[in-house]
């Protein structure tokens, strides 16, 4: 009787766990694992607006090698995606751990502070695309007006005809600053200073600018594009990064510093043997998500370009997208969202093995 | 504080270079902001300086608060603007009964398998959501349900959810478990103890992930377009977008349907920052 009322009573539990259970599996699972799933099966098959009723065909690593072609250059804008996650980790990171540092050390007006820097996280990056876009605008925006207030740059750029050796004298300036060079090459004022169509229209002879008037196109020049998407990304999460590692210092105990402290060490060297050390598995999730969160970066991108892809600044979310809702290709789509997928995990490890090793 | 500050004593100069530094910081947060709620109030003259003086990123010398009129009846923004409340709330309400439902069942009732239950919602805080996309899509518009609010409530619910599950069971750690016991003992089942114990005692837990939850809804533009975007309705972000379209040369309705779409995270973040700050830390340092 006693094994009767035991096994009644684990069934009674064993229904109430999946009740309570019920709701979350059905979304978690629906709504997420069986799909990526499925994005894992429909990566295999050629599948296409028109034949989506048919019996769909199964096409082996062709959707793969599609991606990877000179057609779509996924390894492309997969070395974009690594060269974001770099600059993430390399420039955004340090800036918010020095934020981090400083405000958790406690001053006058840390949470203030604090919630300042966080703002810029919550606003859209939808929004935030269209605001850079602005402060990008050809000639009337923030930065060029900023560049030509102090001298550095003109605002308006003169271009040229490529057979017309003409030297324009004040954008060669600016250029040069940039590059570093005491003279550039004819093309390559073509390239910065016209958008790619220009560029391509004036290299094949259809199109002139004779000493035209033409600003600097940020978003439109394959030279610019990528690096000023960067920009806002970088600027935008430096917060986010900062809030994390700001709740990791401030778990330091006081009396490891104080004790630090009279024991006659400086700010810096407490940071450096105490703080950052206290923080390391903070610092590991903060890496992990830069570059997880770099190669899955879209919305800035889309915004800032409108769309566009075959630019220089491809990222493999912009692919994706364009695969999916313009060239309304499901399988390549598809075959992104794999290489997605694969990647972010394959970092997290990298990223947490490297972490332990240090150990 | 004033013991810590005491011990922590700075030099003057490094305390000037470092209040410097948090100004220039506080300085490129807030410009951007700031220059987009002026540039919404002028016109292409002001801001460019047809026919009269220049003003790119002073105060408007007019206020033009017809911008805003222009954007809402143009975008129709008013309309987006109520889809994204509604979709939001609805994804809220969806998360919060599921998470609290779920981290109920896993932390309260001891069962094997709780804790490998709890690391595959875990899973969810490193997929890549738009893995999901194309099947998700195609299946709902097989059965006809792209462009209606529901295609893209359940998928944000299932978005937010590993997060919700993390963030109530951070809280739940925090009811003694004699609670539980003392209600079990008075003959009350679990059902009647959930809900007219634990979860009146989550109220800190309900807000922290309704925020999260808002936050990640109202500010999501991939899915939003794929799946929710017609001429009969569309989320706000997306709006703002085709907005955008439309409106190239002219700068004030622009900046006014920009700050109209982000006026609401604001508000509700300088209402509950500490909630929010809680929610993004719990993520991380728990995940």
């Amino acid at each position: 009787m006693d094994g009767v009322e035991l096994m009644k009573k684990k069934v009674f539990t064993g229904v109430n766990v999946f009740l309570f259970l019920l709701p979350a599996l059905i979304l978690f699972i629906g709504f997420l694992i069986l799909p990526i799933i499925t994005s894992g099966y429909y990566s295999f098959l050629d599948l296409n607006l028109r034949n989506l009723n048919d019996p769909k065909v199964f096409c082996g690593w062709d959707n793969y090698r599609y991606v990877f072609s000179d057609t779509l250059k996924l390894g492309k804008a997969i070395v974009n995606a690594l060269i974001l996650a770099g600059l993430s980790v390399f420039i955004q990171l340090p800036i918010s751990l020095l934020l981090a540092l400083v405000l958790g050390r406690g001053i006058k007006g840390e949470r203030l502070f604090l919630s300042i820097f966080f703002v810029p996280v919550l606003i859209s990056t939808i929004i935030i695309g269209q605001l850079f876009i602005k402060i990008y605008y050809p000639g009337d925006g923030i930065l060029a007006q900023l560049l030509d207030s102090i001298h550095l740059a003109a605002p308006k750029g003169y271009v040229f005809n490529p057979s017309d050796a003409i030297q324009p004298v004040e954008c060669t300036r600016a250029l040069c600053f940039f590059k570093g060079k005491d003279h550039i090459t004819l093309h390559q004022q073509i390239g910065i200073w016209l958008n790619n169509a220009d560029a391509a229209a004036v290299a094949a002879g259809t199109k002139k600018f004779a000493t035209e008037q033409y600003p600097v196109q940020w978003l439109g020049s394959k030279y610019l594009q990528l690096g000023c998407c960067f920009i806002p990304i970088l600027w935008q999460y430096v917060g986010y990064h900062m809030l994390l590692l700001y709740a990791g210092v401030k778990s330091v105990p006081p009396e490891l510093r104080e004790a630090a402290k009279l024991d006659g060490a400086t700010d810096g060297q407490i940071n450096r043997y105490i703080v950052i050390p206290h923080i390391k598995s903070i610092i590991k999730i903060c890496v992990i998500f830069a570059v997880t969160g770099s190669l899955k970066s879209f919305d800035l991108f889309f915004s800032m370009l409108n769309g566009q892809v075959g630019t220089a600044a491809d990222v493999p979310g912009t692919l994706l997208y364009n695969q999916m809702f313009n060239a309304n290709n499901y399988g390549t789509g598809s075959a992104i969202a794999v290489m997605l997928i694969v990647m972010c995990f394959a970092f997290a490890l990298i990223i947490s093995a490297i972490f332990k090793k240090e150990d | 504080m004033d013991n810590n500050e005491s011990i922590n004593k700075i030099g003057l100069l490094p305390k000037i270079l470092m209040y410097i530094l948090l100004a220039f910081w506080t300085a490129v947060n807030i410009f951007p902001i700031y220059w987009m709620f002026t540039f919404s109030l002028k016109s292409n003259n002001e801001l460019f300086g047809i026919g009269e003086p220049m003003n790119l990123i002073g105060l408007p010398r007019k206020w033009l608060w017809g911008n805003y009129a222009k954007a809402v009846q143009t975008g129709n923004l008013g309309g987006n603007f109520f889809n994204s409340i509604l979709i939001s709330a609805a994804a809220i309400l969806i998360v919060l009964i599921a998470s609290l439902m779920a981290t109920y069942g896993m932390t309260r009732i001891e069962w094997r398998g709780s804790e490998l239950m709890n690391r595959f919602f875990m899973l969810g805080l490193t997929i890549p959501l738009h893995a999901s996309l194309i099947p998700v899509f195609l299946a709902m518009s097989k059965i006809g349900m792209t462009n209606m609010r529901m295609a893209l409530i359940i998928p944000y619910a299932a978005f937010s959810l590993s997060m919700g599950i993390l963030i109530s069971a951070g809280f739940m750690e925090d009811i003694p478990k004699d609670l539980d016991e003392a209600a079990k003992i008075d003959g009350c089942g679990v059902w009647r103890t959930f809900i007219t114990i634990t979860v009146p005692l989550m109220k800190p837990a309900v807000s922290t992930v309704g925020i999260y939850t808002f936050l990640q809804c109202w500010n999501e533009f991939m899915f939003a377009s794929v799946l929710y975007n017609s001429s009969k309705g569309k989320t706000l972000p997306v709006g703002v977008k085709d907005l955008f379209g439309q409106y190239t040369t002219d700068w004030g309705p622009i900046g006014a349907a920009l700050v109209i779409a982000t006026f609401p995270t604001l508000i509700i973040y300088v209402i509950f920052s500490k909630n929010i700050q809680e929610s993004f830390i719990a993520g991380a340092v728990k995940g």
